[in-house]
């Protein structure tokens, strides 16, 4: 026992009494184990509430612009590849799948199939900027990335009359850019995460008392996962018809 | 006290979760075809809503967190944003109106 007491080091502070059992990773600051889980979980959540309301502002641009020009923002959506954006959204579901598979490995102790799902995620996370990389290179040889070199020669479906105003149109991509380019940021942060974790799990950081990092990246990923599954309708699929 | 006080999720419902989000995305990518008026806007955002919903209650653990602060954190995130779209729409929306 004197041996289990002397190695109890939390932050260079030496414990005693109710931390005589205390695990390497508990803070001084926190009771136990769960109350430490529960006040970073909590924390995550505080961060996503300001990861909606950064998008949000976003979403708000879009559906006042939406208004403001609907005919010129229904031609330049029709312009998208909605199969690409389909199969986006569902290679993005699947990695939210393995991360909560991750998660549930993390609380149950496999740190083996851990790091199978944490790396079947990231595998799926850079899938979905493949495809990303590939629509976003079909826009460039279109003209339709916002510049100088702006042109939109599409139609708006069911009205072959109607003039689409080009400035109008460059809003509808500006706002396509800025909210697809700031979620595929945030993808190629959370793989950045991602690596984080297998390295870490892979020196054993984590056991079933402790793998708050891997649940909060996993609330990150579903986070960003959320963001898209709101990003698809709006941008590529709301606006596919004669209407 | 049990160190270990976290819900366990079934895989088996994770799979039906995951799949379910599968099938919706295939559902709402054909009905987003099909003309219905000003009925895809409503549909298609129902969908999503209802994805949106079952990732956070079961994928990020919301359904079973004790956790009443991390719910009331949530209902925060929802009103704000609510509060933000409502309220600009509510201004741009009625702007030819005077």
């Amino acid at each position: 026992m004197s041996d289990s007491h002397a190695s109890v080091v939390v932050s260079g502070v030496p414990h005693a009494g109710a931390h005589d059992q205390a695990h390497r990773e508990l803070r001084h600051h926190f009771v136990d184990m769960q109350q430490q889980a529960n006040t970073a979980s909590l924390g995550m959540w505080l961060f996503l509430v300001t990861e909606v309301m950064f998008f949000g502002g976003m979403f708000c641009a879009y559906l006042i612009y939406r208004l403001a020009y609907f005919k010129d923002f229904a031609a330049a959506s029709q312009s998208i590849n909605v199969s690409w954006g389909a199969a986006n959204t569902a290679i993005l579901l699947i990695s939210s799948f393995t991360m909560a598979m991750a998660v549930r490995c993390a609380q149950l102790g496999k740190q083996k199939l851990l790091v199978v799902f944490l790396l079947f995620t990231m595998l799926f996370g850079a899938a979905f900027l493949g495809v990303k990389a590939k629509e976003y290179y079909d826009k460039y040889e279109e003209h339709h990335v916002p510049g100088m070199n702006f042109n939109f020669d599409g139609k708006l479906l069911g009205h072959p009359e109607y003039v689409v105003n080009q400035r109008h149109a460059e809003m509808f991509f500006s706002i396509y850019f800025a909210m697809t380019g700031m979620h595929a940021l945030h993808m190629v942060i959370g793989l950045g995460l991602m690596a984080y974790l297998i390295i870490a799990s892979g020196r054993g950081k984590f056991d079933t008392s402790y793998y708050t990092p891997v649940e909060n990246i996993g609330l990150y990923w579903h986070f960003v996962d959320v963001v898209w599954i709101y990003l698809f309708p709006l941008l590529y699929l709301i606006s596919r018809t004669k209407g | 006290m049990s160190e270990n006080e976290h819900h366990i999720v079934p895989v088996k419902l994770y799979m039906l979760i995951g799949g379910t989000l599968l099938f919706l995305t295939f559902v709402t990518y054909r009905v987003a075809l099909i003309d219905l008026g000003a009925y895809n806007t409503i549909v298609a955002l129902t969908i999503a809503s209802f994805k949106a919903t079952l990732v956070v209650l079961i994928f990020m653990h919301v359904k079973y967190t004790s956790e009443k602060l991390t719910k009331a954190v949530i209902f925060s995130a929802i009103f704000f944003l609510g509060l933000l779209l409502t309220l600009s729409l509510a201004d741009f929306g009625t702007r030819a109106w005077l």
